[in-house]
């Protein structure tokens, strides 16, 4: 009996115990590719005398160079499996989807193997990125023009 | 201070991802989604760009903020163009990550192949 009870203990706290352990390699994940941004926004500056804007599309389009470089090589996607959301949120998985899709779709050819599937993933966030982007936008305008 | 914003920032939102992505059956792709909107949401209020300035790159960094600069291009366009400026200039500070995803991916695939 009291073996029983345990068991149902331990089943009861597993699966919890990993979801913390998930949330916190998330979080750890997520904070360090945060302060590597910032980062590399300084060092932009230093280097090349830019402004903070040039700077931080320079930053992006190193995170999309190195996670597209990453995934094509084969071991960003056990990255992802070890901290999912820590990754897939940063603009590191917008390049990840792209990347990934369009390599398993390489062998269907080029028209409608890779270039008709490498928005498979990313798609529905440009989709719906300009849906709302453009409904919350013609808000702010109607109300820009009332007030 | 900035450092610490954009670890904390970063490191928050990936969390809520994550706690939804755990405790619902939601997929990432539903999350990437849901987060763009949001992003676009808060912008429209002006409170994305609150955390810009507070945060810096860590608020730059997370697929919230793509919604952001979708909206925020629109609405740019829109005080020289009009109404009509929300279609012309809603990918124009976007285009950069775009692009380079774009011709990053194409380079790429054409070099390697699927692993497995």
């Amino acid at each position: 009996m009291t073996n029983k009870k345990y068991e149902a203990l331990v089943k009861k706290h597993t699966p919890k115990e990993n979801k913390v352990k998930y949330a916190l390699t998330a979080f750890l994940v997520g904070g360090l590719m945060g302060l590597l941004g910032e980062s590399l926004i300084r060092i932009y500056i230093m280097l090349f005398d830019v402004s903070r804007n040039d700077a931080s599309t320079y930053m992006i389009i190193t995170f999309i160079f190195f996670a597209s470089l990453f995934t094509a090589l084969g071991f960003f996607d056990k990255l992802v499996a070890k901290a999912k959301a820590g990754l897939l949120i940063p603009i590191t998985g917008f390049a990840h989807s792209m990347t990934s899709a369009a390599l398993d779709y390489k062998n269907e050819g080029p028209i409608y193997g890779v270039g008709s599937n490498v928005f498979k993933l990313a798609g529905s966030v440009i989709f719906y990125g300009v849906v709302s982007a453009w409904f919350f936008g013609l808000i702010r305008y109607i109300w820009e023009v009332l007030s | 201070m900035y450092f610490i914003n954009s670890f904390l920032f970063c490191g928050i939102i990936c969390l809520i991802a994550e706690l939804i992505l755990d405790n619902t059956k939601l997929t990432p792709g539903h999350i990437t989604a849901m987060f763009v909107v949001a992003g676009a949401a808060l912008d429209s209020f002006g409170i994305y760009d609150f955390f810009i300035a507070r945060v810096g790159g860590g608020a730059l960094l997370p697929i919230t903020s793509f919604g952001h600069s979708l909206i925020h291009g629109a609405l740019l366009s829109a005080e020289s163009h009009g109404v009509i400026g929300l279609l012309m200039g809603i990918f124009n500070l976007t285009a950069a990550g775009i692009t380079a995803a774009i011709i990053f991916t194409f380079v790429f695939t054409l070099i390697f192949k699927a692993k497995d």
